[in-house]
């Protein structure tokens, strides 16, 4: 049993803004993955709920007419994994997404609910970041487009006013096109895992393949919110693919990231894990493009 | 014959079905739900609840609180009780307690028509404290001055012995000897059963029924009563089929206060059923203990003197108490004999939650300080791991003075050799040997350890057996032995119709314990279900064989001794004819128009000898030392458990206890918040229970010396399989990476640390 004050379901997004308009207390529901739990341990009991999980059309994934992927809200991650627009243009998210808890959390939960909740532990995240999405809502405004870099305000709090709704993640095909990624996240176990330190790395290697043209990477839990590693990127973009530049950027990423200490890890480990998995990203996602280290 | 063949499980169809009903699905949906207010501080007195504004939340019945329940401390532990008064068990809980001791303690009940209703008035009942110092770790609670949790226990010691051979002292003068001394710690860690701890009570009659997720259901039914101060006869426990027990529910957990809380309703149905969050806070865990070992050996490896210290964290109250420390103590002379021993072991009360039984009862804590000891002197000595194991472990003919505990068989050397086989010892010990520099590195160990079977001499150990024949000739058994998922059902069929001379549908094993209605047992654990119900089954059996036969005298005028039961027909010997089958007998016998008989057999066993039961485990580990991880590559456990009853069944729970050891030796650990005694990770997200990503293949195999003191050579497998496991990976890591882990679980935390103080890491 549920402790819920009411439960609105909303057939449109237009029914879902009046919804929250009308509710100002309201809590929003997609999969529910997160927000039963919150509301099983008394952090959002006696809630309003309005539950936007039957709207179809925020499901899915497309190419728009600017060319940019378009993935509905609600799309679970199970979807993202089989999907074949992903699969080709950005097989990295179907890899994260892979990762998150258990079968059927990646069967009820959605990407939408996932960089709403404004967690940093969010599997989709530092890809997300990594690839510079776009956040679509809607609200009584109208549309908006949020870059990624300006979505996460802090910890539970995104760009996004109460009376609107996410509707779509945007990912533009040129920050696809050429490049390979690869997400490693670190948990205590390889299953049902909250993440440690999660990392996503991304590639454009020179048409010789040994030279960085582009190197772009994202973290979660190496910061409050999800984050880009700017300067260890600068820092070997335009050079050699090789073990020392590889160790460069792993080392650079110390720059940027700012984790805490807390009882699930230390903020010492979590800095190890940084430049750990950055250097072990970049290097596999080297390998996946066909590129030869010191060739 | 049906023992020691792989039958299927008598209670399959049903519970991969979904038919099998357990606690919870048979409880009244009218009933009242219980929630416990548990208390947010870790040490304090109670100055007062406020229940005001809990009180008017919609559907709130009745709260409780610590001042309203009976002033009589009783004891949870599930040991049989004894009549001894310097033997039984401590008294120290309260249904609800004015004195909390950990975080969490009970402090009030509502009881409300709904969950929901219940749940929101606990969150607003106000109580005042008068908080207290408190004391998380066994050995500062030691301490002159630390705060102290029961007046009668100072420096909250609630036992203490010890073991003394030989002269230690003099002994230690040889000159020439090598000391090998470590400090190993293991974990507070929970069973994590699937199904959570659950109960319902109402009374009926002027009796209080309680359904309950039990183990142990007459030691549940005597601890009731003694909470509650009526007779035991008054209060009537029902176990059905339980998700689980692990040794949490080898306790009287909420059973108790369930059972009170009816009684404050008018004995309307009362249901109180643990969330994850409570089992991991409220019911029990495994001890954490830490280990002092010093070994004083000669150049060649020869064990000249011991010493063992341990200290076993008890946590809030005395539950099963010093039987854990002990035992795992009282092992530690036996596995490695040697003449000159001294050991100490204390158990200490702390501000944790309360530690209790769990599977293997001390020795997977024992174990693991033991084989890495003997491990870090092999590495010392520069001695093959397995050779100095085989050389200095007890040898056959090995007798316990006290529990007359025997090695008859080389088990040992077997068990070691066939998993030696298996895992390809010899090529990679020497392979791994080698110096390892790279970030990944490879390590291959061992471990061995001796378990009891059973209680017995330290407590009674008694079963009772009744047998009973049905219309149609099939029989029904009804034991104190618990079915809790490890197949106690299927192997006490399967034994029945070996004794008895009936296929295995005519044996109908009533799985229900009703203590109204069950022959008296003291259920299940300490790996006795099948040592123990197997002599109940076979003297039972036997007499009601003997006594069918003699009925079958009367129609078929042959002689008892010139007859047997074969495959459900009486059976002339003599020839072979088949007389008339037990159906027919059944029939004859109770529609007797001159000489009705229902035909039934009741007897009392009671066991007065206890097996070693032996076994190995080989793990193979693969270090990346950068990303502080260690993988299982492959792992064995070789046991003698004596005869199989069922193999597969064996391997089932050998693979169980693998998993456990995995956990234990790799992820698991209750974490504290040194500040506030709140424990951090009481759920499966945050508490790393090891899944099956996280195992390789589980082989489990085995080396059978038939028990000569059980009728079917069997002795105990459902809690030594998790053993040996730890040490093993700890042993396969210290060759991988030549770090010593003396501390569990191996965590990434852990590597990181140890790997940083060795400066393997940048």
């Amino acid at each position: 049993m549920y402790d819920f004050k009411a439960l609105y379901e909303a057939n449109s997004v237009q029914e879902a803004i009046r919804l929250l308009d009308e509710h100002p207390d309201a809590v929003i529901l997609a999969g529910g993955s997160d927000v039963l739990i919150d509301t099983r341990s008394g952090k959002l009991a006696g809630r309003e709920m309005i539950s936007i999980y039957g709207m179809d059309e925020l499901r899915g994934v497309s190419i728009d007419d600017e060319d940019n992927i378009r993935i509905g809200s609600l799309t679970s991650f199970s979807a993202i994994c089989r999907d074949p627009i992903i699969n080709e243009h950005i097989k990295v998210l179907a890899e994260a997404c892979s990762m998150v808890g258990s079968p059927q959390i990646r069967a009820i939960g959605t990407i939408g609910g996932n960089t709403c909740n404004g967690v940093t532990s969010a599997d989709s995240a530092s890809t997300l970041m990594a690839y510079d999405a776009v956040m679509e809502t809607e609200g009584p405004q109208g549309t908006r487009r949020i870059p990624i870099s300006e979505w996460y305000i802090k910890p539970h709090q995104v760009a996004m006013a109460h009376d609107e709704l996410q509707t779509a993640i945007l990912i533009p095909l040129k920050s696809c096109s050429g490049y390979t990624g690869c997400y490693m996240k670190y948990g205590m176990r390889n299953a049902m895992e909250i993440t440690t330190t999660g990392c996503s790395v991304n590639v454009k290697l020179s048409e010789d393949r040994k030279t960085f043209e582009d190197v772009r990477v994202g973290f979660g839990v190496a910061a409050p919110v999800p984050i880009r590693a700017h300067t260890a990127e600068q820092a070997v973009r335009g050079k050699e693919v090789s073990e020392e530049n590889i160790r460069l950027f792993a080392d650079q990423t110390l720059e940027d990231v700012r984790p805490r200490d807390s009882w699930r890890a230390s903020k010492d480990f979590r800095l190890h894990l940084c430049r750990t998995l950055a250097e072990d990203a970049l290097r596999e996602a080297v390998r996946r493009s066909g590129g030869v280290i010191n060739g | 014959m049906l023992v020691g063949k792989s039958v299927p499980r008598v209670d399959a169809h049903d519970k991969v079905t979904g038919m099998t009903r357990y606690t919870d699905d048979l409880c009244d949906k009218s009933a009242y739900i219980a929630k416990v207010k548990h208390a947010d501080v870790c040490h304090a007195i109670v100055k007062s609840i406020d229940t005001t504004e809990a009180e008017k939340v919609p559907g709130v019945v009745k709260i409780v609180t610590c001042f309203d329940v009976p002033d009589i401390p009783f004891p949870t532990a599930g040991h049989p009780w004894s009549t001894e008064p310097a033997h039984q068990d401590v008294a120290d809980r309260h249904l609800l307690t004015k004195h909390v001791r950990y975080y969490g303690d009970d402090v009030a009940a509502v009881i409300a028509e709904d969950e929901i209703s219940a749940v929101q008035a606990v969150r607003k009942i106000k109580v005042e404290y008068e908080e207290l110092p408190f004391v998380l770790d066994a050995q500062e609670a030691m301490k002159d001055g630390a705060p102290q949790l029961h007046e009668k226990y100072p420096h909250n010691i609630l036992a203490h012995t010890d073991v003394r051979r030989g002269n230690l002292a003099e002994a230690i003068k040889e000159p020439g000897l090598i000391k090998v001394e470590g400090w190993y710690d293991t974990p507070t860690v929970q069973h994590c059963h699937i199904e959570n701890a659950t109960c319902f009570a109402y009374e009926e009659d002027g009796y209080i029924v309680v359904y309950t997720s039990t183990q142990i259901p007459h030691i549940v039914r005597r601890i009731v009563g003694q909470a509650l101060g009526i007779p035991w006869g008054r209060v009537r426990i029902v176990k059905p089929y339980i998700g689980g027990g692990f040794g949490d529910k080898q306790d009287a957990l909420y059973e108790p206060l369930c059972a009170f809380l009816t009684t404050q309703v008018g004995g309307h149905p009362v249901r109180l059923t643990c969330t994850r969050e409570e089992t991991f806070a409220n019911c029990r865990v495994r001890h954490a203990i830490r280990s002092h070992i010093i070994s004083w050996v000669r150049p060649n490896g020869d064990i000249v003197a011991r010493k063992l210290e341990c200290w076993s964290n008890q946590g809030a109250y005395a539950s099963h108490g010093h039987g854990i420390a002990a035992k795992g103590m009282n092992a530690f002379p036996q596995l490695y004999p040697c003449d000159n021993v001294e050991c100490d072991s204390w158990t200490v009360f702390t501000n944790i939650q309360v530690a209790g039984a769990m599977r293997a009862y001390g020795m997977p804590q024992a174990t693991f300080a033991n084989d890495c000891n003997i491990e870090d002197i092999c590495r010392r000595l520069n001695l093959d791991p397995v050779q100095y194991r085989k050389d200095h472990l007890m040898p056959v003919g090995y007798k316990d003075a006290f529990s007359k505990n025997e090695l008859y068989s080389d088990t040992f050397r077997q068990v070691l050799d066939k998993g030696m086989e298996y895992i390809g010892w010899k090529e990679k010990w020497a392979a791994y040997q080698k110096p390892q520099t790279g970030n990944i590195r490879r390590g291959i160990g061992t471990a061995v350890f001796w378990y009891n079977t059973a209680v017995w001499p330290i407590a009674l150990e008694t079963s009772s057996c009744r047998m009973v024949l049905n219309q149609d000739g099939s029989v029904n058994v009804q034991m104190g032995e618990t079915e809790i998922g490890q197949g106690e059902d299927t192997a006490a069929a399967q034994m029945t119709a070996d004794v008895i001379g009936l296929p295995l549908d005519m044996v109908h094993v009533l799985t229900q314990q009703d203590t109204d209605v069950s022959p008296f047992g003291t259920g299940v654990y300490a790996s006795r279900g099948t040592y123990i119900s197997g002599m109940a089954i076979a003297n039972t059996g036997a007499a009601f064989k003997q006594k069918i036969l003699e009925k079958a005298y009367e129609y078929t005028r042959m002689q008892p001794a010139v007859m047997d039961i074969r495959d459900g027909n009486i059976v002339r010997t003599t020839d072979g004819r088949v007389l008339m089958t037990m159906g027919e007998l059944a029939t004859a016998a109770l529609y007797d128009r001159e000489r009705s008989e229902h035909l039934s057999m009741e007897k009392t066993t009671q066991a007065k000898t206890n097996a070693y039961s032996f076994g190995c485990c080989f793990a193979e580990v693969e270090v990346n030392i950068a990303l502080c991880k260690i993988k299982l590559l492959n792992i064995v456990n070789v046991h003698d458990a004596g005869k199989l009853i069922n193999p597969e069944l064996a391997k089932a729970q050998v693979e169980g206890g693998m998993s456990m050891g995995i956990g234990y030796a790799l992820s698991e650990k209750m974490k504290y918040d040194p500040k506030t005694g709140k424990l951090l990770n009481g759920n499966l997200l945050d508490y790393k229970l090891s899944t099956f990503m996280d195992h390789p293949h589980l082989e489990a195999e085995f080396v059978v010396n038939p028990e000569p003191t059980s009728p079917f050579g069997t002795k105990s497998l459902g809690e030594p399989p998790v053993n040996p496991v730890a040490p093993a990976i700890r042993n396969a890591v210290l060759q991988a990476t030549g770090v010593a882990f003396n501390e569990l679980p191996m965590d990434p935390h852990l590597l990181y640390r140890r790997f940083s103080e060795e400066h393997l890491i940048r």
